[in-house]
């Protein structure tokens, strides 16, 4: 199977139902994206397939054959995505675990949807889980992100 | 395993050789002049200047890196961005590495501090000398020496060969600086030190780690404690393409510790391969002796304990004479099943054992307890071990325990490969060390003016000391210091008793403990006092407190109280910073505006800090609420790093609303009925507050507890709000059971 991730262009030889997360984990090395329960409970293993957000976790690397994959590792060469920048000024993260995968939703939201509104946020974001309990920086980091004024979350 | 080989920070760490600070001892002698200064294990000097800080807590989250290093490199008076920090591994040198009880700062600030300090008065000492002026004369700031009166500077890289030589100035002769010079442990935005990683995914958690000849293990574990494998099928499972090899795991015996949990291993080339192995080994298990446990019949059975007299550890006054006279009684019983940590990193580990030696990898907060653990598992001696702390994806406590770590060693050792064990979501979920559960009764004796004069409470909970003995059914008298016997009362008549609750799993600490269910009911307790008296509920809680002073034991009424290690000269039971909390925190909340909003308010003391929470809720027409302010106020004393006190602040408070609505899991015929994040709930983006509102009383008090202390309150303060919404008292977690969403 040949996959284009992070626009570079990938051959593996695995079996077709092995979910991608596991591809891009143990075969190709990309330790970006995280396992949080394996079956599109938590959203840690977001990753986007033809722009698109999807659980990695439960898709079989089958689907992504012939297809672009990109991972948290390739959102940005530098880690400049405006995403990312705002997740680092507003100090986002706790433990961090969570945060690709938060991120990686975030954008493929934004690109259909450059101005959400908080219920947007909240119906695109309702099934990446952060245990540490960073929501209301996420909403506040994914409007900023966005130029979205946001009402005061956070501190 | 094809995929590349990572060099650990810990490696890194390792390949930098002999001029690191892990090789030099504190307080023995500097390291010569080619490795640089080095006058404490955690603090190292390069000829050049670049200044190496070890972090030897664990980072889950709250924030340890960001913030230990830059406490040291302030008093160093470094310039951060000279500043290298490093993880360390497990070794007792370091001094107390085991990151829990919320006791970073509040067990090591002043040894932190010293650690600066010596470095400090090091550089200093030389460059005094050069100059020929007195030290007491000069300072640092900006990685430069600086002589105050002549303002004359020579920067750490000049002085360091020449302060390398001198002596490591002796504990008691070091002088730490003002408080007030500590400028960055001051500044309100610091920068989150692993930031810009965890957002490009190049941090490393523990199953990041990768080694060449790596193999993935995944474990089928007794569904009930204490169960065994019957028959299993291997040939299926060896079928599979990729497995390599099934081992069975050593059977624990009990008492249970930190014990591998048994059941078999499938060993793969990578982790699917490895679970598809496991799926297909048809296993016959053999239940053991808690085959019969069912959390249904155990619920009645705490009850029925709190409704019979326990062991009393906290008696005042007469608290049978005063029910006796009493215009007015109040009591309620409240019950808090098994929590699960549920930390988004499912527990993974790491080992390679070879040549006599272990090297492990692992999301620990305990690496020196895993170090000692490892040596006795594999029967090699401790400095044959290394422990390499990754960075955790949420511990919450469940990765003090090392059960996973003993996990890994034993299969490196017996399939001869790395090998990373990796848990399954429903094996974190499955195989937990789950906090306590509990039910408690409150009665309260009323006068005629409604004035509390009497106080009555009684807790089951399964104690912690039972997965360590095997035996402990009872609650001890340090497990009643979380909320029971160091609660200020006003009352005279005071009675806590803690009561029977056998363990029939493996239960142990959990982010904040048994402050969970103490808070929960104690909060929710007084809020019922307030309605049953028709006052209003924060003027409730001041008066149940009573008025500002300290207490000793005989106003606790109790024989001693641990005091999560603290004396209580330093940190004594303040009913004033209680009530401080309260005031602050409803003051910003608004309180007395209810328009179009419900509050609940609760409070609680809990690893030495005071903390306080009012939750506004707001009718939902499809989820019956929603929560769209909370305010928590704290008082942890003098504090590091603000703003990830801000963080955790709004963490913690989450987790207790998480832990109130959707906290719980169950056991059926000895075996946990919750799998995944689908019914092992935690809380979502659209369940916590809108805003939070958070806020840290200032304090030159002695440091308290930061970690923990923010989630106790929030329950009940968010079942006394849905009282006010609804009218209906919530008495049992999960709240969602009864609220039905
Ligand atoms: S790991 Fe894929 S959604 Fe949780
Ligand atoms: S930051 Fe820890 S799980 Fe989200």
């Amino acid at each position: 199977m040949k996959i284009k991730i992070n626009g570079v262009e990938k051959t593996v030889d695995v079996d077709p139902e092995m979910p991608l997360l596991w591809v891009i984990r143990d075969v190709l090395g990309l330790t970006g994206t995280k396992y949080g329960c394996g079956e599109a409970l938590c959203g840690s293993c977001t990753v986007h397939l033809d722009g698109k957000a999807v659980r990695s976790c439960v898709t079989p690397v089958r689907r992504a054959d012939g297809h672009a994959v990109t991972t948290i590792e390739g959102l940005s060469p530098d880690g400049s995505h405006p995403l990312q920048q705002a997740w680092v000024e507003l100090r986002t993260p706790q433990c961090g675990y969570c945060q690709a995968g938060q991120i990686m939703a975030a954008a493929a939201l934004l690109a259909v949807t450059p101005k959400p509104t908080d219920a947007e946020i909240d119906r695109s974001m309702a099934g990446n889980l952060c245990r540490c309990g960073t929501y209301t920086r996420i909403r506040a980091a994914v409007k900023k992100a966005a130029g979205v004024p946001d009402d005061g979350g956070g501190t | 395993m094809t995929g590349p080989v990572k060099l650990t920070r810990r490696a890194f760490l390792g390949s930098l050789g002999a001029g690191l600070a892990i090789a030099v001892m504190p307080r023995v002698a500097a390291a010569g002049e080619s490795s640089g200064l080095a006058p404490h294990v955690l603090v190292h000097i390069a000829l050049d200047g670049t200044t190496t800080i070890l972090c030897h807590r664990s980072e889950m989250g709250q924030g340890i890196r960001s913030s230990l290093p830059v406490l040291i490199a302030d008093e160093l008076g470094a310039d951060m961005k000279r500043v290298v920090v490093k993880q360390a591994d497990g070794d007792k040198k370091y001094g107390d590495q085991n990151t829990d009880g919320s006791s970073s700062f509040r067990k090591q600030y002043d040894a932190d501090r010293r650690a600066g300090a010596a470095a400090r008065m090091m550089l200093i000492a030389a460059a005094a000398k050069q100059w020929k002026v007195p030290p007491q004369t000069c300072t640092t700031k900006n990685h430069l020496v600086i002589h105050t009166p002549t303002k004359r500077t020579l920067a750490f890289a000049d002085v360091v060969a020449a302060a390398s030589r001198l002596p490591v100035p002796d504990a008691k002769d070091i002088v730490l600086r003002p408080v007030s010079e500590l400028e960055r442990v001051a500044d309100r935005n610091l920068p989150v030190l692993d930031g810009a990683a965890i957002v490009t995914g190049t941090a490393q958690f523990g199953a990041d780690v990768t080694l060449p000849g790596m193999l993935v293990a995944v474990i089928a574990r007794p569904p009930a404690v204490g169960g065994k494998v019957a028959r299993y099928d291997a040939a299926r499972a060896r079928a599979v393409p990729g497995v390599t090899q099934i081992v069975e795991m050593p059977v624990p015996k009990p008492p249970w510790l930190f014990q591998p949990w048994g059941g078999i291993a499938v060993v793969a080339e990578n982790t699917w391969a490895a679970m598809k192995g496991r799926a297909a080994l048809a296993i016959t298990w053999d239940h053991g002796d808690n085959a019969s446990f069912n959390s249904a019949a155990f619920r009645e059975e705490l009850l029925a304990s709190v409704r019979a007299p326990g062991t009393v550890h906290r008696d005042v006054g007469n608290v049978d004479a005063a029910f006796a006279r009493a215009a007015k009684t109040v009591e309620a019983e409240y019950v808090v099943p098994h929590l699960s940590h549920l930390q988004m990193e499912p527990l993974v580990a790491i080992a390679r054992v070879a040549d006599g030696r272990a090297e492990i990898w692992a999301p620990t907060q305990n690496p020196q307890a895993n170090r000692a653990d490892v040596a006795k598992l594999l029967g090699i001696p401790e400095d044959r071990v290394t422990i390499h702390v990754t960075l955790l994806g949420g511990g919450f406590g469940r990765k003090s325990k090392s059960d996973f770590v003993n996990e890994a060693a034993f299969l490196a050792k017996q399939t001869g490969r790395p090998v990373r064990v990796q848990w399954t979501r429903e094996d974190d979920v499955r195989h937990g060390y789950y906090n306590a559960a509990n039910a408690q009764r409150l009665r309260a004796a009323l006068d005629d003016k409604g004035t509390v004069t009497a106080w009555h409470h009684r807790t089951a909970l399964t104690p912690i000391g039972g997965t360590f003995d095997g035996k402990k059914d009872t609650p001890s008298v340090e497990d009643l210091q979380q909320g029971v016997t160091d609660l200020a009362l006003a009352a005279p008549n005071v009675r806590a008793e803690g009561c029977r609750a056998p363990l029939h799993t493996r239960v142990g600490w959990y982010r904040s403990v048994y402050n969970i269910f103490h808070a929960f009911a104690v909060g929710s307790f007084i809020d019922e006092l307030a309605h049953a008296r028709g006052t209003d509920p924060r003027d409730t809680w001041l008066d149940v407190i009573g008025p500002p002073r300290t207490l000793t034991l005989a106003d606790l009424g109790v024989a001693k109280l641990p005091n999560y290690g603290e004396s209580l000269d330093k940190h004594p039971v303040d009913a004033g910073r209680l009530r401080r909390v309260i005031e602050r925190v409803t003051e910003m909340a608004g309180w007395s505006n209810r328009k179009g909003r419900a509050l609940g308010l609760a409070a609680h003391r809990s690893f030495v800090a005071y903390t306080a929470v009012v939750i506004s809720v707001v009718p939902d027409p499809v989820r019956v609420f929603r929560i769209d302010d909370a305010w928590i106020t704290i008082d942890a004393g003098t504090v590091v790093n603000q703003e990830r006190v801000h963080a955790q602040l709004e963490g913690g408070l989450v987790m207790g609303i998480s832990n109130a609505l959707y906290g719980g899991v169950t056991m059926t015929n000895g075996a946990t009925d919750q799998s995944n994040y689908r019914d092992a709930r935690v809380a979502r983006m659209r369940d916590v507050p809108r805003r939070i509102h958070t806020d840290i009383i200032a304090s030159t008090a002695p440091p308290s507890g930061v970690g923990e202390p923010p989630t106790p309150p929030a329950g009940a303060a968010l079942a006394n709000a849905l009282f006010a919404l609804t009218g209906k008292r919530l008495r049992e977690i999960p709240l969602a059971r009864a609220l039905a969403i």
